[in-house]
């Protein structure tokens, strides 16, 4: 077994374009369920809406498009995010809770289902996605985007570094606006809303403003994830935006630690990392002859070896759950408070 | 504040020469409650016919369990919105008003059960009760210095605050670590931060022990010394024979009594509703009450 190839392997995939979506998600998820406490369960809704946005704009008409710049295609992404979370937020926003959660991971799933019906195959391109549309994106890629960069043992495509570049100046700037947002009299509001709204509101501040604000925000943040991935892939494809997406994307905030500026971004990284270990140990593993040849184990593990790295995920996070619930970053005593 | 105590029309001294008869206008009223029901289902829980409440003044409001008190000040402070009815603040109908607005206007409450916010510290849960601040608006929370002056004379007020109420040495805990009546003083004090004209609190004696319960009895006193007006829910006697101008009995949802605390004492219905005197028959037979017993 090569150990360092995985070791490159693995941190190669922790900071890379896919942890990148992710982590943006989460920096998202962080405003809405950490800060404000609400449970935004559609943030896949919000990244598929950047995705879109970036898209439809910014394919070619030929490919049904609107054949604008890649960048406006970006913006037009990000007034899409705020448009859902208006929508979305004038009428659950009442909802508390659980209740937001249902209302929100239906949403999100609608606009997938919307997204890849035949209906709209004129203007999304139904399930096989819209493709092709980050050509000016990668044109104004300072690297060669066929070229090899070499860092010490890691190699690196002119064009993935053009994207993680982009994705991690982006995650910086969302974290430091994140930190001035966050230790402001604005981030108290917030930071009271998820303890109690009503005590909140007794106290006359506006509260359904106030999370209006953080759901725009947060969604934001999601969308612009969405919308770097489907320039990373030059493809925009409704399945990348199933439900998942955003319990991966929770997973990684939980793990970092809620309420963190740093909570979503080190818990991305690690996340995406001890993912992408266990998924290249599994294939070395399973790639084996001693794996092969072994008749003590049943062909059910076997046969669905690819699936083991998510096992893994799941014990870890219920370990992480009971032995660790404020995650990296965060304050145990916080965590034991609500307990009272 | 307003509230001049000099004035003859305001204050406790003004209540001198008002009867004590259900539904009697009040030289200057702060609130005013007009014909105010509010079901939930079948049940009637509130049913006010009129009552005004003085300004500068501290009222109580009292009844035995069930009598819908709590209610009523969840009408009165928005939180709830009655089924027909009108009522005014500062002659500001409420009708339909959000609650946060109502707490803009000067009328800010406490909870039954308190709502610190837990995973902030006493002192954050302070600042957050000041209003106007610059800093809490979107554009304005970035720059710290738009906010920071203000933030430093809001945490001054809070300081002097925490001190009045004695609980300066909690500032960094968190709310969370407080107990029930540490937790009261500190929703009452983070009340005071919005410097309200009127203050309702809804049962503030509830699990705060004798020792602290005299020392919140001062407070509530200099509430109106400093020209508030206070109206509070209580089923603790003795702090609503000791500090209160005038007292309000609700029972079954309706007024049934009010008047200064010695009226009130002595008064047959209110000794009833209490002790049940006359459980199986109507609280008000002339009314003509529904199918519902004697208070209980």
């Amino acid at each position: 077994m090569n150990w360092s190839n995985l070791f490159v392997l693995t941190v190669s995939a922790a900071i890379g374009p896919e942890a990148v979506r992710y982590i943006l998600g989460a920096q998202g998820l962080n405003i809405h369920y950490g800060y404000t406490g609400l449970f935004n369960f559609g943030q896949a809704g919000f990244m598929a809406v950047g995705a879109y946005g970036v898209a439809i704009v910014s394919a070619s008409e030929q490919a049904g498009g609107l054949g604008y710049s890649v960048w406006l295609g970006v913006l037009a992404g990000l007034v899409a995010a705020v448009l859902l979370a208006l929508l979305m937020g004038v009428p659950t926003l009442r909802l508390r809770g659980d209740y937001l959660a249902i209302v929100t991971i239906a949403a999100s799933e609608i606009i997938r289902l919307v997204i890849r019906s035949e209906r709209f195959d004129w203007l999304t391109g139904g399930n096989s996605g819209i493709n092709g549309f980050a050509n000016s994106f990668f044109d104004a890629n300072p690297f060669d985007n066929s070229h090899r960069y070499e860092f010490g043992p890691f190699e690196y495509l002119g064009k993935d570094l053009w994207v993680m570049l982009i994705g991690w100046l982006v995650i910086a700037f969302f974290g430091l606006l994140t930190f001035l947002l966050m230790r402001s009299p604005w981030g108290r509001v917030l930071r009271s809303i998820r303890e109690n709204e009503d005590a909140v509101r007794s106290l006359g501040k506006n509260v359904q403003a106030y999370k209006m604000q953080a759901l725009v925000l947060g969604g934001v943040m999601g969308a612009v994830g969405g919308a770097i991935y489907a320039l990373y892939q030059n493809l925009a494809l409704p399945d990348d935006f199933v439900t998942r997406t955003t319990f991966i994307a929770y997973a990684a905030l939980i793990l970092g630690g809620a309420a963190r500026v740093g909570g979503p971004i080190i818990g991305g990284v690690i996340w995406y990392g001890i993912f992408a270990f266990m998924t290249n140990l599994v294939t070395e593993v399973s790639g084996t002859y001693w794996f092969k040849s072994a008749s003590w184990l049943p062909s059910i593990v076997k046969d669905n070896a690819g699936q083991f790295p998510f096992v893994f995920l799941g014990v870890a996070l219920m370990l992480l759950v009971v032995f660790r619930p404020q995650g990296i970053f965060g304050d145990r005593r916080e965590v034991e408070l609500d307990a009272r | 504040m307003p509230a001049d105590t000099m004035e003859t029309s305001s204050g406790p001294a003004a209540l001198a020469g008002v009867p004590d008869t259900v539904g009697v206008a009040k030289p200057d009223p702060i609130v005013v409650a007009d014909k105010v029901v509010r079901r939930f289902g079948g049940v009637t829980a509130v049913n006010v016919d009129h009552v005004e409440f003085q300004r500068g003044t501290i009222t109580a409001l009292i009844g035995p369990n069930g009598a819908g008190k709590t209610t009523f000040f969840n009408l009165l402070t928005c939180f709830d919105q009655p089924q027909e009815g009108t009522w005014t603040f500062n002659g500001t109908p409420l009708n339909g008003v959000a609650p946060h607005k109502v707490a803009k206007m000067g009328m800010v409450r406490t909870f039954q059960l308190t709502k610190v916010l837990t995973k902030l510290t006493v002192i954050e849960n302070m600042r957050l009760g000041a209003t106007g601040q610059k800093g809490e608006s979107f554009l304005g929370s970035l720059l710290k210095q738009v906010w920071s002056d203000q933030e430093r004379s809001i945490t001054e007020r809070a300081d002097e605050l925490l001190a009045r109420f004695k609980m300066d040495h909690m500032r960094e805990q968190y709310a969370g670590q407080l107990s029930g009546g540490q937790r009261k003083l500190l929703e009452m004090a983070r009340a005071l931060m919005t410097e309200p004209e009127l203050i309702m609190l809804d049962e503030p004696m509830a699990g705060v022990n004798p020792a602290l319960k005299q020392s919140l009895l001062e407070h509530v006193k200099s509430l109106r010394d400093e020209g508030r007006s206070v109206i509070f829910v209580e089923h603790d006697m003795d702090m609503v024979f000791d500090i209160s101008d005038w007292v309000v009995v609700m029972a079954e949802g309706r007024l049934i009594a009010e008047g200064t605390p010695d009226q009130v004492g002595s008064n047959p219905a209110v000794i009833d509703a209490y002790l049940g005197s006359h459980h199986d028959r109507d609280l008000n037979p002339d009314v003509g009450g529904g199918p519902e017993g004697g208070a209980s």
